[in-house]
């Protein structure tokens, strides 16, 4: 039996599960808890200070990563999901999922690049 | 002793005289102590001699009594008549074709036992005079829960990849596969990687869980299985970026000297 090469996306997938389950609860504290019940003051989330942020060359690459594995992490979920409901169509759903996933990481490197 | 009538409904399949298995109900005077397993021993002697099942330890270790019971496989001797309603529905194993009555084809699943190579593969001889292995405890512990499946076959009855696909090598033959994996005196993941790292290895695997829920001995397949991905992850990379490094045959390669 060969060996299956579905290590390269379930690799992006594993890595985007890890990161989002470490990141997204955060992000939701600091945007959706500390700064609507007056704990961080608006200021913090300045335009200026999170561009600045956003557009330090680490900042892009933190981003880039963050985005595109989150994006494979979907992309590969959703696929398993459809085969899971019973829908054997493999091929058109890898085809959608993974394309999606694709042309967002091409997005991503595009608007963090011209930023 | 306090007696309580129940009804058990029980899927009958007589190759021989029906093309369809169908439902047949018995009224079975419990005693509130018994298991499901005691009720259709008592059927099998008062009532209906007929009745095929599969049974052997009543103590939850052969693993051979696995049946669905009101829509949940367990073994039929560790479920408590006293945990469950008065009407009980007991079917054999989903997933796989029925044999006669609660009886299900084992071919597949041995089959599949056998293709995940579970046996030690070292790399080296026994090093100690006495012919054993060292380990310690720590060792003993990394792998000892994947070592307690007894082969009741409850986690395919609930898999749905297995059900979609009955190529899928399934639960217990990978968290077998695993169990060997991760034991300090075994060498032999490459060479188990051909099955268990296939399309129809872990691959096939979308982490639904249900197997790990069922079990009857805490074996966590589901863990095993997702632990098996990311060692066969770092092998695949490992693989592409220094293709050098393996044989033929998929084994890492000897170190230099060791030949004969
Ligand atoms: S892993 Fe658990 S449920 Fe599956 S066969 Fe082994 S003991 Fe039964
Ligand atoms: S009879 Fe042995 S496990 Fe139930």
């Amino acid at each position: 039996m060969a060996r299956s090469n579905k290590p390269i996306v379930w690799g992006l997938f594993a890595a985007g599960g890890t990161v989002t389950a470490f990141f997204v609860p955060a992000l939701m504290v600091v945007l959706g808890l500390a700064v609507p019940f007056g704990l961080l003051s608006p200021n913090d989330l300045s335009f200026d200070r999170v561009y600045g942020i956003v557009a330090h060359p680490l900042g892009r690459l933190i981003l880039f990563g963050f985005i595109t594995v989150s994006l494979w992490h979907a992309a590969h979920r959703t696929r398993t999901t459809v085969h899971d409901l019973g829908i054997s169509n493999d091929g058109i759903t890898m085809f959608i999922c993974y394309g999606v996933a694709g042309l967002g990481t091409v997005l991503a490197a595009v608007f963090l690049l011209l930023l | 002793m306090s007696e309580r009538q129940i009804t058990l409904e029980v899927l009958r399949y007589r190759p021989e005289s029906e093309s369809e298995p169908v439902f047949q109900s018995y009224s079975v005077p419990c005693q509130e102590e018994w298991v499901v397993l005691d009720a259709l021993n008592y059927i099998k002697d008062n009532l209906d001699r007929t009745l095929s099942y599969r049974w052997s330890c009543h103590m939850a270790v052969c693993g051979s009594c696995g049946m669905v019971i009101n829509d949940n496989p367990m073994l039929s001797c560790k479920a408590f008549l006293r945990d469950l309603p008065d009407h009980i529905r007991v079917e054999p194993l989903h997933n796989f074709p029925i044999e006669r009555d609660l009886m299900v084809e084992l071919d597949d699943f041995m089959d599949k036992l056998k293709s995940v190579k579970p046996y030690l593969i070292p790399d080296q001889p026994v090093a100690e005079e006495d012919g054993t292995y060292r380990q310690s405890s720590a060792q003993l512990k990394k792998y000892k829960p994947f070592a307690m499946c007894i082969n009741c076959m409850a986690c395919y009855s609930v898999c749905p990849q297995y059900g979609l696909n009955e190529g899928f090598v399934g639960p217990a033959a990978l968290a077998l596969a695993h169990r060997y994996n991760v034991d300090s005196r075994d060498q032999g993941r490459r060479a188990r990687e051909d099955v268990v790292a296939s399309n129809t290895g872990i691959w096939e695997c979308t982490f639904v869980g249900a197997c790990s829920e069922v079990c009857p001995k805490n074996v966590d397949p589901a863990a095993a299985i997702q632990q098996t991905k990311i060692a066969s992850t770092v092998d695949y990379f490992k693989d592409l970026l220094m293709p050098g490094k393996r044989d033929k045959s998929g084994n890492a390669k000897q170190a230099a000297g060791d030949g004969a």
